[in-house]
């Protein structure tokens, strides 16, 4: 019976002891400095609102732990001794591991600026970070937030639920553009507007202003312009939490290095999930370091494969990946750039009149097969997107099979039709059969 | 905007003035008790004989409905005393007849000699002396004194009948409490009661909808539940607690002491004449409450779900059977002189469906009472499997039902109260099977005594089996319970842990059915809203992030979860039975599904 110590109790780490558990009778040991518990790192957000409180953010009830005889420790590690395989614990007594799983996450980016370690300034990514939002909420009026991704837009929208007044300082031309096409990525600018927040394009920050008593009280663009504020948000990206690793034989670049089986150069160390960088990244439109819940969950699962004697290797397959822009739901299967290749792609983009509804389709132009599907406002089925792009379907059977694509709840209209005609239109000579099935919500049998 | 805001907040303080009305027509009440009152409720022979106990209360005037209440109670109790008094058999009778029988044989001649005289106090113990020593006639007893003892049991057992066939039991008592509360109201009320519709219900409701409707301007269309775990209304605080003690009282007061809510029942007189062309009733007033209560909270409902087509469909469809089918149509088959029933009410939710008086009221009601009979089975044997097969549950549990009705709207503002832990859901599986069960034994033996005509089914009398299904399931179970609760465990206690019917579509769902709520690929980020919106206290994300289909006898199919899923990870779906039961697979590495 190997002792298997898991470092960070995350979705990485957590999936990595939950699978190992279902296939091996392994000593399972999980640490954590954050929580006793894991929650949905996802759902931070969801408890500030008020949508739910911490404890529905747990995916397990608290008897699943030793029901599965996975340990929880609450500690933080100080250092690892390799050679000997050895934890060095804050407050415990220093644990020996066989196969040691790291799956320490991420930190927030900050990139040396002046002000940046202000009381009032941080990103949101821990548990700690919230309850510090918290603290600081009361005495904000208004927040600056630095960065236009994800989780900027996800701490806009929490101020937004406490009438805190919200400014993004957006280094690009529109919202998230290094990923999302312009139009889509305009209709994430509505969004924020519509709401009511200021978002300031092709801006960066300068400095954070002291307000004399150790908190920020305000910023300075580079193009000179200072706004007050209570408040900075810094979501400009994360990166390894590896630096209590750096002073050991461990390789490390930006993360932790791996191989595609997330061995370490140390024996039986692995790395997974947010820390974890691959030598040569997984396939030919995937990144060395993949931060994403779905991702770190998929390393777990993996992992577990090869620790239990089944020794398998990260193929990440289709790329996909969902977020929620306040209201507004968005889904991508496959690969769409944020900006149209001309010569190499063939894109279908419909968009509601409403503003806030689209269906994006890209083709590959050589052989018309489907590249990617991005959604917006409008839910599509994972497995059908994800079968459409594996098995190359040519992009006529796409536009006539694209109806079961579709995953809205029932009495929802549907849109494909916007899209076939948009196919008719553009190939005349040989347009789809449409046969107009009549749906009315659940009475379709 | 801020004008918008300014209706909203003026909305509010509306509704509490309404309230505030409605509320005080418990205290304003002003009451005299008249001859012609007494002679209409207790009937012209009655009231010659308790007249003089009424004279002192005909006299007064009350300003109070709890001094008038206490002392119409007090003149039953008295004329209960002076009936128990003038035809007890008295003391010593029992040894007297003994003495005078010979060879302690009981012969039933003694009783005849013993009560000579003819007047209606004596014959009445003659003949219930006869009737209860029938047995005995020709007995022969050990000693005068064994005789003397059996005769002195029966004596009680006559003497404690009086109450019951000569004056007013408790049931009677509270009765006519209530009609002469109602009768003998002088107040403001009696004289006005549409003005008193006006200011204490109309006036309310249009508070609440100004205080609503702004939202359609003052949010946007999508998921809006922010601070719901930061108010004390929505998240077991001291309002929640309030509000769920005062509609625990309501439904004390509306089971068991209904002459306190006699003004209510007054103020909608007019307008149950207008319906069935009687007066209201408590259970009139209660479900003309439950029809508004549907109506203005689906109305925010409505507001809130405006993203969603599937969410407002629902929505409209409880708000119409509530409308239609619970509340006018029995009112207008009243008018019609048929029969009251309520045509989606199925049995057993419908737990008196086969009870004697209601399948007698059917059976001689001619065509239409035949065909209420036939749908009411028809409904339980066809509709249930069939649209329980293409739908699921959902089908009546939240677009039919009246109590799926009140929680979807009424109780939508308490839906993420509802226990989620697996300990709850062990417990539910024992408890609305349990019920299930015992509405089926009951109606057995109900249906058995309607055909034997014996009253007792395996030495238990049916009777009592059925008034204790009564009390505990019907009105606790259901009412205190099942509404009283919505602010501490959630607006479905009822249909999760006691409605039998509940239990049988449930059944149906889980084993023979096309629904099933299927979860995208291997988009769940496990953020837990599914799960915490649940108002089954189905644990949804423990599916969706292992990504299996969710297949629960308990689901109601309301959506919500797919609502307020922020991944578009949830859909209900009726589809081929084929792969319903799928393997929990997530597509993860290599696009392959691994089992979670």
């Amino acid at each position: 019976m190997k002792r298997i110590v898991i470092i960070g109790n995350g979705i990485s780490g957590i999936t990595a002891a939950r699978h190992i558990r279902k296939h091996s009778d392994d000593a399972i040991t999980v640490i954590s400095a954050e929580t006793d518990h894991f929650f949905s790192r996802t759902a931070l957000m969801y408890i500030y609102m008020g949508h739910m409180k911490y404890e529905h953010t747990k995916p397990y009830e608290d008897f699943f732990w030793g029901k599965n005889r996975i340990d929880l420790v609450r500690d933080y590690v100080e250092n690892v001794d390799f050679s000997s395989k050895k934890l060095q614990l804050r407050n415990h007594q220093p644990l020996e591991y066989d196969v040691l799983i790291l799956a320490v996450g991420s930190k927030p980016n900050k990139f040396g600026w002046s002000g940046q370690d202000l009381e009032a300034v941080q990103g949101l990514y821990s548990y700690q970070d919230l309850e510090s939002m918290e603290k600081y909420s009361p005495t904000t009026k208004h927040a600056v937030i630095v960065g236009g991704g994800l989780i900027g837009i996800e701490m806009g929208e929490m101020f937004h639920t406490r009438d805190i007044h919200v400014t993004f300082i957006v280094r690009e031309k529109s919202f998230w553009n290094n990923v999302l096409p312009a139009e889509e990525s305009e209709m994430v600018n509505r969004q924020i507007r519509k709401k009511g927040m200021t978002l300031m394009l092709e801006s960066e920050l300068e400095k954070i202003l002291d307000d004399g008593n150790g908190r920020a009280s305000g910023v300075i663009t580079k193009e000179g312009e200072q706004i007050d504020c209570q408040f900075v948000g810094l979501t400009v990206g994360v990166s390894p939490n590896i630096d209590f690793l750096k002073a050991t034989e461990l390789e490390l670049n930006r993360g932790i290095k791996v191989n595609e089986y997330f061995e370490t150069n140390q024996p039986d160390v692995y790395a997974i999930g947010d820390c974890a960088e691959f030598h040569e990244a997984p396939a030919g439109d995937r990144k060395p370091i993949e931060q994403v819940w779905y991702t770190g969950r998929m390393h777990g699962e993996t992992l577990a494969q090869t620790i239990c004697g089944n020794k398998t290797a990260y193929k990440p397959g289709i790329w996909f990946n969902s977020a929620k822009f306040i209201d507004l739901e968005y889904q991508v299967y496959g690969q769409i750039g944020s900006k149209p290749d001309e010569e190499n792609e063939e894109h279908f983009y419909w968009e509601h009149k409403d503003g806030a509804k689209s269906i994006r389709l890209v083709f590959h132009k050589k052989d018309k097969t489907l590249k990617g599907v991005n959604v917006m406002g409008v839910r599509y089925r994972h497995e059908v997107c994800d079968k459409m792009i594996r098995d190359k379907w040519p992009m006529k059977k796409v536009f006539q099979e694209l109806d079961k694509a579709n995953f809205d709840p029932e009495f929802f209209k549907h849109y494909e039709g916007e899209l076939r005609k948009m196919y008719n239109n553009r190939y005349a000579d040989e347009p789809l059969k449409i046969k107009s099935k009549k749906r009315f919500g659940i009475f379709n049998f | 905007m801020k004008k918008l805001k300014a209706v909203h907040k003026a909305g509010l303080i509306i509704f509490l003035i309404g309230f505030g009305f409605f509320m005080s027509m418990f205290f304003i009440g002003e009451y005299h008790i008249t001859k012609e009152v007494l002679q209409n409720q207790l009937g012209e022979d009655r009231y010659e004989k308790t007249a003089p106990h009424f004279q002192e209360m005909i006299s007064t005037t009350y300003s109070s409905q709890f001094t008038f209440v206490s002392d119409i109670k007090e003149v039953f109790s008295k004329i209960n005393d002076s009936i128990q008094s003038r035809y007890r058999i008295e003391e010593g009778v029992a040894e007297k007849l003994a003495a005078e029988a010979s060879g302690n044989v009981y012969k039933q001649e003694l009783i005849g000699n013993y009560y000579q005289s003819n007047d209606e106090i004596s014959s009445w113990k003659k003949d219930k002396f006869l009737s209860y020593t029938d047995w005995m006639q020709d007995k022969k007893f050990d000693s005068e004194e064994a005789l003397a003892s059996q005769l002195r049991s029966s004596i009680n057992d006559i003497n404690s009948e009086i109450v019951r066939s000569k004056g007013y039991e408790d049931a009677n008592v509270k009765n006519h409490t209530t009609s002469i509360t109602k009768a003998s109201d002088k107040s403001h009320v009696a004289s006005n009661p549409w003005l008193w519709l006006l200011l204490s219900i109309i006036l309310p409701i249009s508070g609440a909808l100004m205080y609503m409707l702004p939202r359609l301007k003052t949010t946007d269309a999508g998921i809006k539940n922010d601070h719901i775990y930061h108010r004390s209304l929505t998240s077991r605080g001291w309002l929640g607690i309030f509000l769920g003690t005062f509609l625990i009282l309501f439904y004390i007061v509306l089971y068991w002491y209904p002459e306190y809510m006699t003004t209510w029942v007054l103020m909608l007189d007019p307008l149950s004449m207008m319906l069935s062309g009687n007066p209201a009733s408590r259970w009139f007033l209660y479900g003309f409450l439950y029809t508004l209560a549907i109506l203005t909270m689906g109305v925010r409902m409505i507001i809130k779900y405006r993203h969603s087509p599937y969410q407002m469909a629902r929505t409209v469809s409880v708000m119409f059977f509530q409308l239609s089918f619970a509340f006018l149509i029995p009112e207008i088959l009243v008018r019609l002189n048929q029969p009251y029933m309520d045509l989606k009410n199925i049995w057993p939710l419908n737990y008196d469906f086969f009870f004697d008086y209601k399948l007698n009221e059917m059976i001689t009601a001619g065509t239409i009472g035949i065909f209420m009979l036939g749908w009411g089975i028809a409904l339980i044997i066809i509709a249930v499997p069939l649209f329980t097969y293409l739908y699921g549950k959902r089908w009546y549990c939240s677009w039919v039902c009246g109590c799926g009705g009140l929680a979807e709207t009424a109780g939508d503002p308490y839906r993420q109260l509802s226990d989620k832990s697996l300990k709850a859901w062990k417990f539910e599986r024992i408890s609305v099977h349990s019920v299930l069960v015992f509405a089926v034994v009951m109606t057995i033996a109900v249906l058995y005594s309607y055909f034997t005509e014996s009253q007792t089914l395996a030495g238990i009398n049916t009777y009592s089996i059925r008034s204790v299904y009564g009390f505990a399931i019907g009105s606790i179970f259901a009412g205190v319970i099942g509404t009283g609760f919505y602010p501490l465990m959630g607006n479905r206690v009822w249909c999760r842990f006691g409605c039998p019917l509940a239990a049988y579509i449930g059944i149906i769902q889980r084993f023979k059915s096309k629904f099933r709520i299927t979860t995208n690929g291997g988009q769940c980020i496990s953020c837990g809203n599914c799960s915490t919106y649940c108002e089954m206290g189905i644990d949804v994300r423990w599916y969706a992030q292992r990504g299996q289909n969710i297949i629960r006898a308990s689901c109601v199919g309301c959506g919500v979860c797919s609502s307020v899923c922020p991944r578009g990870v949830l859909n209900l779906e009726n589809k081929d039975e084929n792969g319903r039961f799928n393997q929990p697979i997530l597509t993860g590495n290599d696009s392959f599904g691994v089992t979670s």
